[in-house]
């Protein structure tokens, strides 16, 4: 099953919207946070991300949602640096977690189709 | 420098010596964050350094090659510095460690320097005129570049110039609207302020040649505080719409 891992700014962010997506998931979803700096404080971890990473991967490869600016750079050197086969997602982070999650856990599920459909939560529209 | 121990020895005092200069400076640093950042510039850059003492003290260094020693430094960064100074510094410094393999001389040096920057502009997506720590590492790497291969002074002598030209290049970043980063959510309000990344940036560069100075032959030349030398763009600017912010 695709994994799918949350990297925000905020540990609590991070871990409030795993539990968001992992509720539209269903049981089974693999969704990590990696939130927070290496004190937990405001700011973001490679090394965190990669553990979120590896803990998220079973085989079939991660998808990661990040938020802004330093958890893009340290997503992309946590995928440089580990072994996983991963893709990071151009998405809003809330809402392409959700539907990250939805997709993940369908039978056909590829890393390609999560991506895709993470990706298609830019075109959201709130209102009207 | 080619005897392997005096060069561990010289990366250690390096070491030391740029962690001591961040701690100093780390007030002002947070300072310049604070007025175009987040204002954990100092506190960050001061966190990372004293991991990397102690990781350099607690790792058995005995033995390590130049390459392994600079890989050592850019992990710890990378592990101890929050927000995009962790990836950037870190980052470029771990992945351009492979150039200094068979220790560190004049050429294996140039090459350190430039992929040091390609890794930084890979990962930050900057270009000259946005108002980040490449302002001042591009006419670093270049002023270093020429200066071994065109103009064949020594590494010190080169060393001393392109950390001139880095001093130029903090205050080009000045007058300059951000484009990158935290501060370019700030637009016009970004004009008039230094970047704090390429302040460090030129702290550690000093300490490098502060360093440098005890180990290698060559002529220091610091000519960027006189008031004879105009302030000039490293290299020509794009006018470019201003980019989306990334911190």
């Amino acid at each position: 099953m695709v994994g799918l891992a949350v990297v925000s700014h905020s540990e609590k962010a991070a871990e409030g919207i795993c539990d968001i997506a992992a509720q539209m998931g269903g049981s089974d979803a693999r969704i990590e946070p990696a939130g927070g700096d290496s004190d937990g404080g405001i700011g973001t971890s490679v090394d965190r991300i990669e553990a979120a990473i590896a803990d998220a991967d079973d085989g079939d490869g991660v998808v990661v949602l990040v938020d802004l600016g330093s958890a893009v750079m340290n997503a992309e050197l946590a995928v440089e640096m580990g072994d996983a086969t991963v893709r990071i997602a151009d998405a809003p982070i809330l809402e392409g977690a959700l539907n990250a999650a939805v997709e993940a856990s369908g039978s056909k599920a590829t890393l390609e189709s999560v991506v895709n459909a993470a990706e298609e939560a830019r075109e959201y529209r709130k209102l009207d | 420098m080619a005897d392997a121990e005096i060069q561990r020895e010289a990366i250690l005092a390096a070491v030391d010596n740029v962690a001591a200069r961040i701690a100093e400076e780390k007030a002002y640093l947070t300072e310049l964050d604070s007025a175009i950042g987040d204002a954990d510039h100092g506190a960050n850059m001061d966190r990372g350094f004293r991991a990397v003492v102690e990781a350099v003290e607690d790792d058995d260094t005995d033995g390590m090659e130049a390459d392994e020693l600079v890989k050592l430094v850019g992990k710890t960064i990378i592990s101890n510095v929050g927000g995009a100074a962790g990836p950037l510094y870190g980052g470029s410094t771990m992945l351009a460690s492979k150039e200094l393999e068979g220790g560190i001389t004049a050429e294996t040096s140039v090459a350190f320097a430039e992929a040091y920057l390609q890794k930084v502009q890979d990962r930050g997506k900057a270009e000259i005129g946005a108002k980040t720590m490449v302002d001042a590492l591009v006419p670093v790497v270049h002023t270093y570049k020429k200066s071994i291969e065109q103009d064949d002074l020594p590494p010190l002598t080169a060393l001393s110039k392109a950390v001139d030209a880095c001093e130029r290049g903090v205050r080009y970043t000045v007058p300059l609207r951000a484009r990158k980063g935290r501060a370019s959510y700030l637009d016009w309000r970004s004009v008039g302020h230094q970047d704090p990344g390429a302040t460090s940036t030129l702290y550690i560069l000093e300490e490098l040649l502060e360093t440098a100075e005890e180990y290698l032959d060559g002529e220091v030349v610091r000519d960027a505080r006189s008031p004879d030398v105009p302030d000039e763009p490293p290299e020509e600017v794009a006018d470019e719409p201003l980019g989306e912010g990334d911190e």
